[in-house]
């Protein structure tokens, strides 16, 4: 690991101007200490936020949630409003990691987890995630993990977390605190960007932008489902994932696993009663696997069959056509 | 990990050690550490309390596991300085040869380990296991997120993330679980 200033933010709105020139914020540390020791990621300073409040969950005046970046994933997920009216948040961020790792992985750290791609994880390997214009190991090599939409001929990685893949089909919004003082919302749909020809940049957050919070809008009812296909039954990221909320007068579906972010495609979910092969039909228009991926199609749309099948054989609404 | 304090030729304006003040197994410790150094690091190359294991040292087995304000966490994933001022409870605080902890006896008593290198992370996840399971923590197999229950699925879904290579789960589960039913009596 390389050597870093250490600084500790003991209130939360002084942490943007603490942070220097090629700092980092330190949360929960699982995913950043991990990408230190390899010296995938080599800050200069660390701001550590463990002290700095914004731990807090709180009801929003329009009878949502706001969640603070600092609230750990066991708490988010153990929250008794996230466990009746948000379940299917509270089961992705459960079907994640580890019970030792959601004890200090925290909301903010957890939405801006790298990719797990292999060759981003070994420096020996070419990757333009981890040093632009080394290229692309993925591409023509091992990409059995990675995504199958989204991508470009610069990268193929896909975004590996779970709570996110909730958050898309819950409609969160993220507040931020930028150096200047200024603050802004960003709609989760639009907080992970494509790779296109910049892959290092994962999100849309500028430098020094600290996440405060993030909002769950007022609970949607219906049934909430998180189902996750992966190579071991637990302690495994996801291959695909399928977040889903189904209510009397609609579903709304994401995938994870799929995409440089979560996957969700409105005009695909208006087709839900027309059956599994019509939604991800849709959802997948304009896939690009390889051939070691393209399976992931195939299991995507096996999940959202299986998320119907939960949905019907719970005896809710008109059931629609199958 | 040797720093050169009075070494002039770099150019990083970085303080060489920081101050950092824990309380392991009820005693107070001060130390200057590197803040690189790692909580798991401080407790077995500072502290000499080798009782924790390194497996990884990435978060990926488990082996490192300890309490920190009660609750179970993977030392190497986390810097000592982040935990100034908490408290840390390693395997050394649970028992001794002659007068073992309840959960340690179980481990014997069910042949809960062979080379016992992942044994005391097992042990100090388990009593995190348990103490979620009392607090009604759901897990990814809780039927109904508002009524947990202990069951030795629970219990395997919950220790995922300690690997044992020697594979003892079938033990270390019944071992858990002879803990369980002890503390119901
Ligand atoms: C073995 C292992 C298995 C795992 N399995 C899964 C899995 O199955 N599913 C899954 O979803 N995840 C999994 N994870 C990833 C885990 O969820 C993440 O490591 C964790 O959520 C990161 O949160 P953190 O608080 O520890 O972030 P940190 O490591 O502290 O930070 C991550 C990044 O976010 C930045 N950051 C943190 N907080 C803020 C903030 N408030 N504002 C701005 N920037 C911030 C940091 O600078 C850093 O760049 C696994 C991790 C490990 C080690
Ligand atoms: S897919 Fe992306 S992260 Fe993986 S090697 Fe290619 S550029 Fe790097
Ligand atoms: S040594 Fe910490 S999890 Fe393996
Ligand atoms: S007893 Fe050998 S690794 Fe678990």
């Amino acid at each position: 690991m390389k050597a870093f200033e250490y600084v500790r933010a003991e209130d939360a709105a002084q942490a943007p101007g603490l942070l220097a020139e090629g700092g980092k914020y330190l949360a929960g540390g699982t995913n950043l200490l991990d990408l230190m020791k390899l010296q995938i990621e080599a800050p200069a300073q660390l701001v550590d936020l463990n002290r700095s409040g914004l731990a807090e969950i709180t009801e929003t005046e329009e009878g949502g949630l706001k969640i603070g970046a600092l609230v750990r994933n066991t708490d988010l997920a153990a929250h008794p409003r996230v466990r009746q009216e948000y379940a299917v948040l509270s089961r992705a961020i459960l079907a994640g990691a580890s019970g030792q790792i959601r004890n200090r992985a925290t909301t903010g750290g957890n939405l801006l987890q790298r990719t797990r791609c292999p060759y981003f994880y070994d420096t020996n390997l070419p990757c333009n995630k981890r040093e632009p214009g080394t290229g692309c190991g993925a591409l023509a090599g091992f990409s059995r993990p990675l995504a199958v939409i989204g991508t470009s001929e610069h990268c193929i990685a896909n975004y590996p977390g779970d709570m996110a893949v909730a958050l898309r089909v819950l409609d969160a919004t993220i507040q931020t605190l930028k150096a200047d003082g200024s603050r802004r919302e960003i709609p989760i749909g639009d907080f992970h960007r494509l790779p296109g020809d910049t892959p290092h940049i994962d999100t849309v957050l500028e430098s020094g932008e600290l996440i405060t919070s993030v909002t769950l809008p007022p609970p949607l009812g219906g049934q909430h489902i998180y189902l996750k296909a992966r190579d071991r039954q637990s302690y495994a990221f996801a291959l695909v994932s399928v977040a889903a909320v189904v209510t009397d007068s609609g579903a709304r579906v994401a995938f994870g696993g799929v995409a440089p972010k979560p996957w969700r495609v409105e005009s695909a979910e208006a087709r839900w009663n027309e059956g599994a092969q019509a939604v991800t039909d849709a959802a997948f228009k304009d896939a690009r696997p390889t051939a070691q991926n393209a399976f992931k199609l195939d299991l995507a749309q096996r999940l959202v069959q299986a998320v119907m099948n939960e949905t019907q054989s719970a005896g809710t609404p008109e059931g629609g056509a199958a | 990990m040797t720093h050169t304090t009075s070494h002039g030729s770099t150019d990083l304006q970085l303080p060489r050690s920081v101050r950092v003040e824990l309380t392991v197994n009820g005693q107070p410790k001060q130390l200057e550490l590197d803040p690189r150094v790692s909580l798991l690091d401080a407790l077995r190359e500072h502290l000499h309390l080798t009782g924790t294991k390194k497996g990884c040292d990435h978060g990926q087995c488990g082996a490192c596991t300890v309490l920190v304000g009660g609750k179970r966490l993977n030392s190497c994933l986390s810097l000592a300085v982040m935990h100034d001022g908490d408290e840390v409870t390693t395997i050394e605080s649970l028992g001794t040869p002659d007068d073992l902890h309840p959960m340690q006896a179980a481990f014997v008593e069910c042949d809960g380990f062979q080379c016992g290198y992942c044994t005391p992370g097992q042990i100090m996840s388990a009593l995190g296991t348990l103490d979620e399971l009392e607090r009604g923590i759901p897990s990814h197999v809780t039927a109904d997120l508002n009524t947990v229950e202990y069951s030795d699925d629970e219990v395997r879904e919950r220790m995922s993330g300690n690997i044992c290579r020697c594979a003892a789960y079938p033990n270390i589960v019944r071992a858990v679980r002879s803990v369980h039913e002890g503390g119901q009596e």
